[in-house]
């Protein structure tokens, strides 16, 4: 008896599950077909007939240790919608206005959870652009997804292995570097790394090295965060000025903080810089003292952090708190108001590289992206009652925008999108920086979208490239 | 009263009922396998074969799974481990070493099925809370590992450059050949696992649910069943490893976290601790609830994407172990027998009675 | 920095996190003693208290900015006002959640403290967000420095506090009538039925004395780690960990374990490896465990 209940349960149960799932995958679908009809009829204004939505399908971790990225980076999306739709959305190259849908999902800081979120989005709600992850892990494993349903992506996250394939099939290999002997490939390497590495053209790699795979770039894949390769050129624009040799580093133990370190063993060196110390910790660690301990035990000139303000500021309160009498440098991945909050009087004196957001009132009124930066700022202020600006947002402003831009000038077809994209983005003006991206380059923004900032009496202050550039 | 069958209670000529009653599990595996072999007909879109493909995932995790805590008692809240194993080891044979998919997950099985046994010979010395804490420390420990030690597993940009799964000169690259291949390794594990319960085996594992001391005393080797069926387990979730690590093409160590082993206990609970096919509807309602919670929650509050999916989680389950604590299945069978009786009992008391007698 | 201040410093980092480990571990300890139960909530109520606190004493949007609470209240009545708060919510969840599931087994009543746990996050997380939130410190000053190791006034709070918890705990439960018969409780339930001591009400008692315990430490370590809505996790975890070192009865070991634990963690970072900090922990009580029930510390471990 006990059995059989539990069968005609189970197959119940099942049967119920698929006619969920055939409801979720109905319920959206009429509503293209009967959206136009029902806009039509209250409103008597000659305006332009009314397309088809175009979709734009985010995924965000609005929850989980990046949740600090994802929440101003989903309310900036759904900000532009409102915004966008409010003027009547977008005007297609038919002549159509076409609404603007931005669909959010929530990856949970998870790959898996990311993955499947990006092909609801592709398969279920067709989205014509996809935008996401906050985090580099979940990128790394949609670029793939998106690739394959030949779908444009644009990824909101630092690490260079988003659009750049990592050559982590050959790690511990040694390969030949032209005219600079032998290399063996270590973790989160990429060829554009190796070449930065080494002074060396990209193309140059590939062709000494036939095993390695050809493509320099994810065809289907873009990203508007800054690399972390410009953001430690500045850091050692930086040091170089204030005359620091000697630094110690304290990174954050996942691929954001792997790929921020590699940049600075890159960029560091060449300028002169010995790094003394290489700590780790864990995402979600609250207690660094053991670490800075250690470092202080080296006795650096500096210490630069890689790391988000969850653990940052934890970490500069325990700087202070240990005595260091060195300057305090980290990267962008501090760049909210949250880190100042959090840190209170310790985060004073911290300098930080990043895009020009966080200053865009101190900027000199001849910089392009000034007006740009204020309307954004004020949009956002409205919108969300009064949350603090940052600059995750300012990556999922770029992204959103830049698609609406294509998809004004070519449509929602995929293969025209991917062509737009790196054709017709050419000096673009963002919030993260001036876009210029084409086919061999789909980050496109350089060391010049970057300021060095410094925080002063509980705020961000401008420091102008003067006082730290073209040191010699 | 002398015609009727004695053990149905109907009368002979309703041959397959009668089929049924005799083999249940026979008869619910069949229906079972027809309809997961129809049901891609109607389920056509590829984000919704994707989650039936993750259901089949987590099924194979929580068959074991209810074998090791409904069967014999162990609590373990370290499952993921077993399964980022088999995943890790499969991507790591398949995209750094060449090997084909085959023989790489029939390794990666053999590895992880021997590191369960090696750690269970330790780990059974511990009971309870014990064995709770140990195995979730196990858990802390492995994701610590996967995350640092990037020259093996990628750290946590993952593990990259897993090829597709090929069976013969056919490479899987549909949702729908992801959907037979899991399905298909799912109701295996599930045939074996029925045959594992209702043998002489099964009742020497509920010989040691019910008390390890007396099951000891009647000649169980109690020790002994417990590592074969920590093996056994350890070795399904590293087949769904294997699976997933293919279905994915990229390992990274969040999917393994003692989060997610939590949620397969949860899965096992809500299921019900004592039937191998709860441990399916609980795979299958767990996930379901989750995707339908993220599909709905944001209809309901503007911009709310996940902030109450975790409360409504964390309450459904406290309120199925309080009212329910031999889960869903089990609880809800019971309450329709109640029911039956009740109103078996309405007409009259005669057939009671009847019943009654041997 | 020499080698022995840093020793030294590693030493201060070690007792401060070990202190907090230790507050959880008594917490677990006081309710599993007289209900047999491990909570595994227990680090969600020290984000219960902290978050609790930081609301009534600045100004906090809540509900994603919906509501705005600007109570501003001095922070000694802050904390006190939290960890009443605290306290209730725990009353409150034994009675909903653990009183009707009298009788369960081990793992139904594992479950249901982990869906406890995981339902007080998602709370935390609909009421503050994802935000982690500061505390001042609770006396601003210069750090005492000793042999070039610096100890900050906070953490000799925090040092302070787990001690004087720990004096208060004993005299409870020494010098008391409720203590006693908590003790009781503890020592045989069924005697103590007998004695004419309500099981039930001890029951709901520890529970409420675990919640406060938990909410201080939280609210301690919050001016230098800061609190967010899923900070409780890993402070549930720690702390049991501590408390099986003290096999999960006994109050002194159980702080001992803490402190242990602490120095495991800052030695372990600072002089062998960063990345695998959260791993020395567990493996450490791993040992621990394998020792003991190989019967090094006879049988106490099978009875759990």
């Amino acid at each position: 008896m006990l059995r059989k209940a539990v069968l005609l349960f189970l197959v119940v149960g099942l049967l119920l599950a698929v006619a969920a799932c055939q409801q979720q995958a109905q319920t959206p679908a009429p509503e293209p077909t009967e959206a136009p009809a029902q806009a039509e009829a209250p409103t008597e204004a000659p305006e332009p007939q009314e397309g088809e939505p175009y979709k734009l399908g985010v995924v965000v971790s609005v929850t989980g240790p990046a949740s600090a990225l994802g929440v101003p980076e989903r309310d900036t999306a759904l900000m532009l919608m409102e915004k966008i739709n409010a003027a009547g959305g977008i005007k297609g190259p038919d002549g159509l206005m076409h609404k603007l849908e931005v669909i959010v999902e929530d990856d949970a800081t998870d790959t898996g959870q990311a993955v499947l979120a990006a092909k609801k989005l592709i398969e279920q709600d067709q989205v014509h652009v996809l935008i996401g992850s906050s985090g580099s892990p979940a990128s790394i494993a949609m670029a793939p997804v998106a690739s394959e349903a030949q779908i444009p992506m644009i990824s909101l996250a630092s690490s260079t292995a988003i659009v750049h394939p990592l050559l982590n099939d050959f790690e511990g290999q040694t390969i030949e570097i032209p005219g600079k002997g032998e290399h063996t490939i270590g973790p989160g390497e990429t060829v554009i790394y190796l070449s930065r590495l080494y002074d060396v053209d990209p193309k140059a790699i590939l062709e000494a090295n036939p095993d390695l795979p050809q493509e320099l770039v994810r065809p289907w894949v873009f990203k508007t965060p800054q690399e972390n390769y410009p953001v430690a050129q500045v850091q050692a624009d930086y040091w170089k000025a204030k005359g620091v040799t000697k630094v110690g580093s304290l990174g954050v133990n996942n691929a954001f903080g792997l790929d921020s370190r590699l940049a600075m063993k890159a960029v560091y060196p060449k300028a002169g810089i010995e790094i003394v110390a290489d700590e780790l910790f864990q995402p979600k660690d609250k207690d660094f003292r053991a670490q800075l301990t250690k470092i202080k035990g080296l006795d650096p000139e500096g210490v630069v952090v890689h790391a988000t303000p969850g653990e940052g500021a934890p970490i500069t309160v325990q700087f202070r708190e240990l005595g260091f009498d060195v300057p305090l440098m980290q990267n962008h991945g501090i760049g909210s108001k949250a880190f100042i909050d959090l840190a209170g009087e310790a985060a004073e004196g911290v300098v930080f590289p990043i895009g020009k957001l966080l200053v865009a009132e101190g900027l000199p009124d001849s910089d392009p992206q000034k007006e740009v930066l204020l309307q954004y700022i004020k949009d956002y202020d409205e919108y969300t009652n009064g949350a603090p600006r940052s600059t995750f947002g300012g990556h999922a402003w770029d992204a959103v925008m830049i698609a609406v831009r294509c998809l004004e000038k070519v449509g929602p077809e995929a293969d025209a999108l991917r062509g737009c994209f790196e054709n017709d983005i050419k000096d673009f003006v963002g919030i993260t920086g001036i876009f210029t991206w084409s086919p061999v380059d789909h980050v496109g923004i350089s060391k010049e979208s970057l300021v060095l900032v410094q925080i002063k009496n509980g705020t961000w202050e401008y420091v102008p490239p003067e006082q730290y550039a073209n040191v010699p | 009263m002398s015609t009727v069958n004695r053990k149905t209670g109907l009368p002979g000529r309703f041959q397959l009922a009668d089929w049924i009653t005799h083999h249940q599990n026979l008869a619910a595996f069949l229906a079972l396998a027809a309809m997961l072999a129809i049901l891609p007909l109607w389920v056509t879109n590829n984000y919704q074969r994707s989650i039936l493909v993750f259901i089949g995932f987590n099924t194979m995790l929580t068959v074991g799974l209810s074998l090791l805590m409904g069967y014999t008692g162990q609590i373990s809240l370290g499952h993921a481990v077993f399964f980022g194993c088999g995943a890790y080891i499969t991507g790591l044979l398949t995209a750094r070493y060449n090997w084909s998919p085959w023989p790489a997950i029939v390794a990666a099985a053999v590895l992880t099925g021997l590191l369960a046994y090696l750690v269970g010979v330790p780990i059974f010395k511990l009971r309870g809370h014990y064995l709770a804490m140990a195995t979730l420390g196990l858990n802390i420990i492995f994701e610590t590992v996967v995350v640092t030690e990037t020259g093996w597993t990628g750290g946590s940009n993952g593990l990259l450059g897993i090829p597709r799964l090929s069976i013969g000169p056919w490479v899987l690259k549909s949702e729908l050949s992801y959907y037979y291949v899991t399905w298909a390794m799912t109701l295996a594990i599930l045939a074996v696992s029925l045959n594992i319960v209702n043998s002489r085996v099964g009742r020497a594992l509920r010989a040691i649910h019910a008390s390890e001391l007396a099951a000891g005393t009647m000649g169980v080797e109690v020790d002994a069943f417990k590592l074969k069926v920590l093996t056994l387990s350890a070795v399904y979730a590293s087949l769904a490893g294997s699976l997933f690590a293919f279905y994915l093409q990229i390992v990274t160590p969040s999917s393994f976290s003692f989060i997610f082993s939590i949620e397969l206990v949860v899965m096992v609970a809500v299921g019900g601790l004592s039937s191998i096919w709860g441990a399916i509807f609980g795979a299958a309602s767990v996930t379901l609830l989750g995707e339908a919670l993220r599909n709905i929650m944001p209809r309901l509050v503007r911009g709310a994407s996940a902030e109450a999916e975790l409360l409504a989680f964390g309450l459904i389950l406290v309120i199925i172990m309080i009212f329910m604590p031999d889960g869903l299945t089990a609880g809800v069978a019971k309450r329709l027998r109640a029911r039956r009786q009740a109103r078996r009992e309405a007409p009259g008391r005669t057939e009671q009675s009847a019943d009654a007698m041997p | 920095m020499s080698l022995e201040s840093q020793l030294l410093q590693y030493l201060f980092a070690g007792l401060t996190l070990g202190s907090i480990y230790a507050l959880i571990a008594l917490g677990f300890v006081t309710i599993y003693n007289v209900t047999g139960i491990v909570n595994f909530a227990q680090g969600d109520f020290a984000m219960l208290g902290a978050l609790i606190t930081v609301t009534l004493y600045q100004r906090t949007g809540l509900f994603n900015r919906v509501i705005t609470v600007d109570l501003q209240l001095p922070l000694p009545l802050a904390i006190v006002v939290a960890v009443i708060l605290t306290t209730l919510i725990g009353v409150v969840l034994y009675v909903l959640a653990i009183r009707p599931a009298r009788g369960a087994s081990v793992i139904s009543l594992i479950i249901i403290t982990i869906g406890l746990s995981i339902a007080l996050r998602g709370l935390g997380l609909i009421i503050w967000w994802t935000d982690p939130y500061p505390l001042p410190v609770f006396t601003p000053g210069p750090p005492i420095e000793i042999a070039g190791a610096v100890l900050t006034r906070q953490n000799v709070w925090v040092i302070g506090t787990m001690l004087a918890i720990v004096i208060g705990l004993y005299l409870f439960f020494e010098h008391t009538l409720l203590g006693k018969a908590l003790r009781a409780c503890a020592v045989n339930r069924d005697a103590a039925r007998l004695m004419g001591i309500k099981a039930d009400q001890m029951a709901l008692f520890s529970f409420a004395l675990g919640a406060a315990v938990s909410a201080i430490a939280g609210i301690v370590i919050t001016p230098s780690t800061f609190m967010a809505y899923d900070s409780g996790t890993l402070l549930s975890l720690k702390g049991f960990v501590a408390a099986i070192m003290g096999g999960l009865t006994n109050a002194p070991l159980a702080v001992v374990g803490g402190l242990l634990l602490g120095l495991v963690e800052a030695f372990g970072a600072g002089l062998l490896s960063s990345a695998y900090k959260d791993a020395f922990a567990f493996l450490t009580m791993f040992v621990l465990l394998l020792v003991w029930a190989s019967g090094l510390f006879g049988r106490r471990l099978v009875e759990a």
